[in-house]
């Protein structure tokens, strides 16, 4: 078990070090790269749960289509690709690190209380409940009504896009 | 291996895209950040997917992930119309409704 654990704490750090990046680049476009490991990274934490399928699914959709949309809004708003120190940020740098800080202390001590003896186990059956045939079969079972409202969803936000960006 | 591993790096994730919708100015940046928290969920999902030896918490990471493509398409447009109206990107500037 000790190799999950130092492939974890690995990915763990990069994650960390990342989402920091997001959140204090000076750069629009660095944030968006900063952004990419954070997703690669909990790919890689979802293969380490032997959620493949999911694995794969955050790697195409999270880090191939959101991230280029992303990319796109950077450049049709013209975001400035230099650094610009102080102008991404608004007022209120310390009382939201205050919020954030606060939220996360809050987190992590009703974390440790509730959740302190639980332990993963992980068995050779589970990586069957991970793969692609498995969760297919979950969609189209268990849980196909959803699917077809998320569907719906996805059209009434394509449709909107659409409309929304529009020039007349 | 503890649970509490991915449940601490998930609220991490989840409060690290908090400040940054409370503290960015620029629009992009925000959704950035609410992608940001949006994953902080997905790998609670996952992690409890694991732990009950259950499917569900699956494809309910599955629905999040469709959600939030959602999301940064309807946002992205309404970010785009943001800048073709006041000339920047900056959220600080949208005040028409201000009394």
């Amino acid at each position: 078990m000790w190799e999950q654990q130092v492939a974890f704490w690995i990915i763990a750090v990069a994650m960390a070090g990342a989402a920091i990046g997001v959140v204090r680049a000076n750069n629009v476009v660095h944030a968006a790269l900063f952004l990419i490991v954070v997703f690669a990274g909990s790919a890689a934490q979802y293969i380490l749960l032997l959620a493949e399928f999911v694995a794969w699914v955050q790697v195409l959709i999270y880090i191939g289509a959101i991230i280029v949309l992303f990319l796109f809004g950077v450049m049709l708003t013209r975001a400035p690709m230099r650094e610009e120190r102080g102008k991404l940020d608004n007022s209120q740098r310390l009382a939201a690190a205050v919020v954030a800080l606060f939220l996360f202390g809050v987190l992590a001590v009703f974390l440790v209380d509730a959740f302190a003896g639980t332990e993963l186990r992980f068995r050779d059956s589970m990586v069957e409940v991970g793969s692609a045939a498995s969760v297919g079969e979950s969609i189209f079972r268990q849980f196909v009504i959803p699917f077809e409202v998320v569907s719906m969803l996805l059209l009434a936000a394509l449709v909107g896009a659409v409309a929304l960006a529009r020039r007349d | 291996m503890p649970i509490n591993y991915f449940l601490i790096l998930s609220a991490f994730l989840f409060c690290a895209g908090a400040y940054g919708v409370l503290a960015r100015r620029n629009s992009v940046l925000v959704l950035m950040s609410v992608e940001l928290m949006l994953n902080a969920v997905n790998i609670n999902l996952i992690a409890f997917s694991a732990q009950a030896q259950d499917v569900a918490g699956q494809v309910f990471a599955l629905f999040v992930i469709t959600i939030a493509a959602a999301e940064v398409g309807i946002g992205l447009a309404i970010v785009l119309l943001i800048y073709r109206n006041l000339r920047s990107p900056d959220l600080d500037r949208v005040e028409q409704l201000k009394g």
